[in-house]
């Protein structure tokens, strides 16, 4: 696929310089590769490795304060690096197109999506208002929009993710560029839609012989769309190469440790519990959210959850997983009692826990605990991290210096011995999940309830994290219920899983049945959109 | 459909909520010392009980406090606010003799302070850092500071007294007798000076709030697409700053907008404005209750239609709100 012609873009030494009091000097250090015309080129790397760093040097769009401080950036014979705020304005959206991770915030929410990608024309003096509307029509059928002709009157809020990053790629495909660059594009998607938006991109870079620069965290990713791969860590190249060669002979050890850390091809164990007394019953649970209509959707009512029925038994982690809106997040939210229920049942070894009320719910409530997803928003930046798992023990009754001693042994058995004191923004993703689990330890609960607990985090992190959580599993005879829509997190961690599809119970039963005999062809859709799954990968 | 149900909603509640201001402020007045036959009398300078009881009776203050309260409710509702103890006219035609003169002037200052606003803080915002925009930054923080009638006085001291160029005090020119195209021309010359005193205070809020919410949305992740695109900064900033920066200066407007009719005693007085909220004032000093009353009541239904349209205009700058309403 490569061709031994001129790079499209030629990184020679590029260093982009971080502002002062950053974690390190440089974002991107002496970083050299090339991108062809006709290929995609993976840059792969954790957060803070610096793989989007380049990208933005190249379109123009380095953060405040963030500047490239050496080398150069060629694109078609000229040095991008030097061109003037107005040169940098006209090949952008022109010759190099972007998308970006977060489907969500990245299109204007106040602007309808024909008007947005007709933009696009406008900004380079390209085409009659007509004609700009009629292209935008025709790129949202190209990117294969559902009813592409009310997509083009659509807010942002009335298109789901995947349908939002499809526009995100129209609007970068707008006006042909030769370079797409293509950041984190899959990663806020969940596997079926991800599997089908790298099924989109390949496909239109093929057609359209663009150039691809797609930057990813996951290894999984790469093995389904690169011809060549650039790993990047700490601002500097490990590895690069050709896409094969490097996933399955790896040369450097941080490489091998990244395509280790996914466990593409991991088969669970068989396991079980060692006990069957049943902690957590649910019967028939039953949640129905009710909507007003939209675009696309009438007035209807949302089966959250229908007739949901399953037992965990004690020292069990069992893994939920789905789709967003699959109501595996209701569930969750229904067993710790922040969501009631509509129908059913709900009992903790025993007691009905769906219907108690003010104090005596006050009381079992420490019983079940939640670690949440995203560990920026779940802790209060302006108390300490001591105060923050101390309060929940206060609030049942225990003295304060008692509680505070409670939350140094936690974080000290979380790996974070010594940092009560601190506020969480000296904390990185990790060890605020990590804060995150001493805070649910602290109330001493028979049942965790993990609502996504390691999506956000990188996967070397993410591997921590499980292992930290298996570790207190058995130190501490907790069990778990791990919410997730990573079947790979949960091919990890679970002895059994549910898999949820529109509020109900797809199939359950254990981990590894699932995965090597799923009787459901809608697990069997979900197992084979995990990304580089057909693909051999390095042997762990 | 949808939105036409939503406003007859909101109007149903409104007519709930004035009704219990109606009775609140009527409630409130009663606690006042002194009732307004008591100081009639007192000016009057007669002590004389039979006196008292008779001008009691006139009013009806001889009776209970609910019948009091019903009559006075029954004849809001045919739109009767009762007379007014002083001057032995209709409230409502008081009011209504003096509610265009204020609405013109705070309609007036409205308009001006939030287009001025928005203007100035969307230039600090592109400006930021920039001297330009400090600037505008500390002119808006003066203007902030500075007290309005301060800046009233000093006004009038300059512009009227030195320079001689516009009109002190009062709407038009006393005997002048214009009419059509002059007559507007007169009453425009004397609306500068309290308009623009009005307009400064909330000019320089809006100012500070487009600013710090444009600097907010500009870190939002559409920015950063909308330059990938290749777009010019300005339009950048208008199309998609501004316009996601909207909402809570539409909040802070519907507030203003809800003090037109009694937020601007004190320029009234210092300007000599023939408004509400001189009206207001001497029937708070003369003890005119039911004058009173109807002022407040004219003020609290304002507040209330400018909450409803400020829903309205909610839905209109944000279509996910009106999705969700």
């Amino acid at each position: 696929m490569t061709d031994t012609q001129t790079p499209l873009l030629s990184l020679r030494h590029l260093s982009i310089s971080l502002p002062k009091g950053a974690d390190r000097a440089l974002a991107v250090e002496d970083v050299s590769y090339d991108v062809f015309r006709g290929e995609i080129l993976c840059v792969v790397g954790e957060s803070g490795s610096g793989k989007s760093m380049a990208a933005n040097a190249v379109m123009g769009l380095l953060p405040k304060g963030v500047y490239a401080s050496g080398g150069e950036a060629i694109f078609d014979d000229q040095d991008l690096l030097k061109l003037s705020e107005h040169q940098h304005r006209t090949l952008r959206g022109l010759r190099i197109g972007m998308i970006f991770q977060e489907p969500m915030t990245a299109l204007n929410p106040l602007m309808r999506v024909g008007d947005q990608i007709a933009e696009v024309f406008e900004a380079h003096g390209q085409l009659s208002g007509r004609e700009r509307q009629q292209q935008a029509l025709a790129l949202l059928t190209e990117v294969g929009i559902p009813q592409p002709d009310k997509a083009i009157r659509a807010y942002p809020f009335q298109l789901s993710g995947g349908q939002r990053q499809r526009v995100m790629i129209a609007m970068a495909l707008a006006l042909e560029p030769e370079l797409l660059i293509a950041d984190e594009p899959t990663t806020a998607l969940d596997v079926t839609t991800q599997a089908q938006i790298l099924e989109l991109i390949r496909d239109l870079q093929r057609r359209r012989g663009m150039a691809v620069m797609f930057i990813t965290h996951d290894f999984g990713v790469v093995a389904e769309v690169a011809n060549r791969v650039c790993v990047m860590r700490h601002g500097k190249i490990v590895e690069l190469g050709e896409a094969d060669e490097v996933l399955k002979h790896p040369r450097h050890d941080y490489t091998r440790a990244l395509i280790e850390a996914i466990p593409s091809n991991v088969i669970p164990e068989a396991r079980g519990a060692e006990t069957d007394t049943a902690l957590l019953e649910v019967k028939g649970l039953s949640k129905v959210f009710r909507s007003k209509g939209g675009l696309f959707k009438s007035a209807r009512e949302v089966h959250a959850l229908q007739d949901v029925s399953f037992s965990l038994v004690k020292g069990e982690t069992i893994g939920i997983v789905g789709e967003s809106g699959s109501g595996k997040s209701t569930l969750g939210r229904c067993v710790v009692r922040l969501e009631r229920p509509d129908s059913g049942t709900l009992s903790l070894s025993g007691t009905d826990f769906m219907h108690l009320q003010g104090e005596s719910l006050r009381r079992e409530r420490h019983r079940v605990q939640m670690i949440f997803q995203d560990p920026y928003a779940s802790l209060n930046p302006r108390h300490r991290v001591g105060y923050a798992i101390a309060q929940g023990p206060m609030a049942n009754g225990m003295s304060k210096a008692q509680a505070f001693a409670k939350a140094k042994e936690l974080l000290a058995l979380v790996g974070l011995g010594g940092t009560d004191d601190r506020y969480p923004h000296e904390f990185s993703g990790g060890q605020r999940q990590r804060i995150g689990i001493a805070r649910a330890l602290a109330m001493e609960p028979e049942l965790i309830v993990a609502d996504e607990a390691v999506s956000a985090l990188d996967v070397s992190i993410q591997a921590q994290i499980l292992e930290l959580l298996e570790e207190l599993k058995q130190k501490l005879s907790l069990s778990l219920l791990f919410i997730t829509h990573d079947l790979r997190v949960a091919a990890q961690i679970c002895d059994r899983i549910i898999v949820m599809q529109h509020g109900r119970i797809v199939e359950q039963g254990p981990a590894r049945e699932v995965f090597l005999a799923p009787r459901e062809v809608y697990t069997r859709e979900l197992l084979d959109a995990i990304p580089g799954r057909e693909h051999e990968l390095a042997d762990a | 459909m949808l939105y036409l149900r939503l406003i007859t909603m909101r109007l149903l509640k409104a007519v709930v909520v004035l009704f219990m201001i109606i009775i609140f402020n009527f409630v409130l007045i009663q606690l006042a010392p002194g009732d307004p036959a008591a100081i009639l009398a007192g000016e009057a300078g007669a002590t004389d009980e039979e006196f008292l009881r008779q001008l009691r009776e006139r009013f009806g203050l001889d009776q209970p406090m609910y019948v009091q309260l019903w009559r006075y409710v029954s004849g809001i509702a045919m739109l009767d606010f009762g007379f007014s103890y002083r001057q032995g006219v209709p409230v409502l035609d008081l009011i209504l003799a003096r509610l265009p003169a204020t609405l013109l002037l705070t309609g007036t200052a409205f308009v001006l302070s939030l287009a001025l606003g928005i203007v100035a803080g969307s230039l600090a915002a592109a400006r930021v850092k920039k001297p330009s925009g400090s600037i505008i930054m500390t002119l808006a923080l003066l203007f902030y500071a500075t007290p309005l009638f301060w800046v009233a006085l000093m006004s009038v001291v300059l512009f009227s007294v030195y320079l001689d160029l516009l009109p002190a005090y009062g709407m038009y020119t006393v005997g002048a007798g214009h009419t059509g195209l002059a007559l507007v021309l007169d009453v425009g010359k004397h609306l500068i000076l309290p308009a623009t005193t009005l307009a400064l205070f909330f000019m320089a809020i809006y100012t500070r709030m487009t600013r710090a919410s444009m600097l907010e949305a500009s870190q939002q992740d559409f920015v950063k697409t909308a330059r990938a695109k290749g777009l010019k900064n300005s339009v950048i900033q208008r199309r998609h700053i501004l316009r996601n920066a909207l909402l809570p200066i539409i909040t802070l407007a519907g507030l203003q907008a809800g003090q037109m009719v009694g937020g601007a005693i004190l320029t009234e007085t210092v300007f000599a404005w023939p408004g509400i909220g001189r009206l207001m004032f001497e029937a708070l000093q003369q003890r005119d209750y039911n004058l009173l009353l109807g002022i407040f009541f004219f003020s609290a239904a304002l507040v209330i239609v400018f909450n409803i349209i400020t829903d309205l205009v909610y839905g209109l700058a944000d279509p996910r709100i009106k999705e969700g309403s």
